[in-house]
């Protein structure tokens, strides 16, 4: 089970809302996914334009606990007005800060990612920061009391997958929290390394919204997920420099 | 009365006194909008309470797709 805060989830993925071709698509993908955390935006809407019922009001709210980021904020003095009227919505306590520093990588500033976190718990919200692979960031937001870290595979709706598996696990060895690896999945395969690595979840959005076939793919990233998780239990093997044969030497009496 | 509402001037019935209003004014009753009035977040839960005045600075928000 996924612990986070006072939350105990049975999913390890979780999933993101934004770039589905369509809101059917997108419901079938949410399904086969099995996620019950699903990260939302929140914007200013178009008065004149958005009548129409969005993705969130088509959603059992019972099934799904929602995980609203704070895209969009450059300093922590945004990211906490995003997350208290996310917080105003009565629907959700938790918050993904999301805090951006350079518009061309998308990666977060880590100064604002932590004033915003320690404001935020102040406040009394669960609070899930999105960082980069620095360990000591990591342990600096563990130390204010943030209920999870997340630190980036690779650049935001990259595709890249895991480029850095030795830091993110430099992450993971240290964490009295759940570690959730977030942004820049591509396949299922990178998922299933980051729970092999010893993630506690995987957070991923384009690679699912973006692929071919999306609800598809959506079941791939759970199975991802969940044999990334096994093996990691399981326990891998050493990697050695020879071979090693499978099958027994003795009784060659062939001759 | 006139009303600012996300950088727009917009001009409403006088018989609307409650943010609940203005929301079912503006047909947004089905959907989970998030207000901010003159910069202060008003809790969806206290809509039906907080009273609306002429020349009110409102942000309305709500949730989009997002990862």
């Amino acid at each position: 089970m996924l612990k986070i805060g006072p939350y105990t989830f049975s999913s390890r993925l979780l999933l993101g809302t934004g770039k589905y071709p369509d809101l059917e698509t997108q419901k079938k993908a949410v399904e086969a996914s099995c996620s019950e955390i699903l990260t939302f935006a929140v914007r200013r809407l178009n008065i004149f334009v958005d009548s129409q019922p969005n993705f969130l009001e088509t959603l059992d709210l019972k099934k799904y606990t929602l995980l609203p980021n704070t895209a969009g904020a450059k300093t922590a003095e945004e990211a906490v007005r995003i997350a208290k009227l996310a917080k105003a919505s009565g629907l959700c306590d938790m918050v993904k800060v999301e805090v951006i520093g350079c518009d061309k990588t998308l990666l977060p500033d880590p100064v604002e990612t932590l004033k915003a976190t320690e404001e935020l718990l102040k406040e009394g919200f669960i609070v899930l920061p999105y960082t980069s692979d620095d360990v000591v960031l990591a342990r600096r937001l563990q130390d204010l009391g943030a209920h999870a870290v997340m630190p980036a595979a690779s650049p935001i709706g990259s595709g890249q997958g895991i480029i850095n598996p030795l830091y993110l696990k430099f992450i993971i060895e240290q964490a009295t929290i759940p570690v959730i690896v977030d942004a820049g999945i591509g396949s299922p395969s990178d998922a299933m390394i980051a729970m092999e690595l010893g993630a506690e979840g995987v957070l991923l959005n384009t690679a699912v919204a973006g692929a071919k076939d999306p609800v598809k793919m959506a079941e791939a990233m759970k199975l991802a997920v969940e044999a990334g998780l096994l093996g990691y239990e399981a326990g891998r093997i050493p990697k050695k420099e020879t071979a090693a044969a499978s099958s027994p030497l003795e009784g060659l009496s062939v001759n | 009365m006139k009303l600012q509402i996300n950088g727009e001037q917009v001009e409403i019935p006088e018989k609307i006194q409650t943010l609940k209003d203005l929301l079912i004014h503006l047909q947004l009753q089905d959907q989970v909008i998030i207000a901010e009035i003159n910069k202060e977040i008003i809790s969806n839960h206290k809509q039906g309470e907080t009273e609306i005045k002429k020349h009110d600075n409102i942000e309305l928000v709500r949730f989009v797709g997002g990862g």
